[in-house]
């Protein structure tokens, strides 16, 4: 699927890269006015700005109209791992409730996760020059060394924060 | 389903437990790589502009690609969540997935402020 989504985007002249948009969204509120990086006409990437809507249609049809069983069915281990971190609904939900259900608006460790993460993900990624559409899928697609580079810093920073960190928050 | 923006698979991939992200990833290079190479090959052209589709090529150098990717890395593996699938999860009613958007283009913005200080 993913790779139709890339050939449909390819295909109308664009390009698969959904980062861009958290750059477009900066730049339609104003964020030209100070930054030179958002002086551009962001009416130019609405294409892409359709694209994150279409998406965002999608989950909604996806999670009302086609799943069924929602619970992700990760492995074992993963699960008692998750379970002994304090995670309980491991195994039973898409997502743990704890960052993702509604308490997450009152709860201040999982606002400071939420927050945290988010912030890292659009810095990281507009620095990159990419996330993992742009730089995993099209990039690597197209045999492109910084996405492979790209890639390889996504893991470093994965690894480091899944391994040393999560367990601390948790 | 790919299941990519579930907070729970991100975790499991970073943990190597399962082949199912790889596998997600893996399929859609394996594809993509066609496609792409097809498209180059018969000069296939765009159905809006008429002219043969061209992909940019990245500009040169490592250090952006290296600590920005670093820097993404890290708020995958905390918020489990990559902008794709932001906007997907918002659409499905996880509705603190909104804090994520906004600092996330919170953090695209300070970028766009400390840009020009940065190793790229």
């Amino acid at each position: 699927m993913i790779s139709i989504v890339l050939f449909l985007l390819l295909w109308t002249g664009k390009n698969f890269g959904m980062s861009s948009n958290l750059r477009t969204l900066c730049s339609m509120m104003g964020g030209g006015k100070k930054v030179s990086l958002f002086q551009f006409d962001w009416r130019t990437q609405q294409w892409n700005l359709m694209v994150a809507l279409g998406v965002i249609v999608g989950g909604f049809v996806a999670s009302n109209y086609i799943a069924n069983d929602s619970a992700v069915a990760i492995s074992q281990k993963t699960i008692d791992q998750l379970v002994a971190m304090g995670i309980e609904d491991a195994g039973k939900s898409f997502a743990p409730k704890m960052l993702f259900s509604h308490s997450a608006f009152t709860d201040f460790n999982s606002l400071m996760i939420l927050v945290m993460g988010g912030f890292l993900v659009g810095f990281g990624a507009r620095y990159a020059g990419g996330c993992t559409s742009g730089h995993a899928i099209s990039g690597l697609s197209n045999l492109q060394l910084p996405s492979l580079i790209a890639v390889v810093g996504f893991f470093i920073g994965g690894l480091l924060v899944n391994h040393f960190i999560l367990p601390l928050l948790f | 389903m790919s299941e990519v923006s579930s907070w729970f698979r991100i975790y499991e991939m970073f943990q190597f437990d399962s082949f199912h992200m790889y596998g997600v990833i893996g399929s859609a290079l394996f594809f993509g790589s066609l496609i792409i190479f097809f498209i180059k090959k018969l000069k296939i052209k765009s159905i809006l502009e008429g002219t043969p589709i061209t992909i940019a090529e990245k500009e040169k150098g490592w250090k952006r690609y290296l600590l920005g990717g670093i820097i993404f890395g890290c708020g995958w593996a905390l918020s489990g969540a990559c902008p794709g699938p932001m906007f997907s999860l918002l659409g499905a009613g996880f509705f603190p997935i909104i804090i994520v958007i906004i600092s996330a283009t919170f953090g695209t913005f300070i970028y766009g402020l400390v840009q020009s200080k940065l190793p790229h």
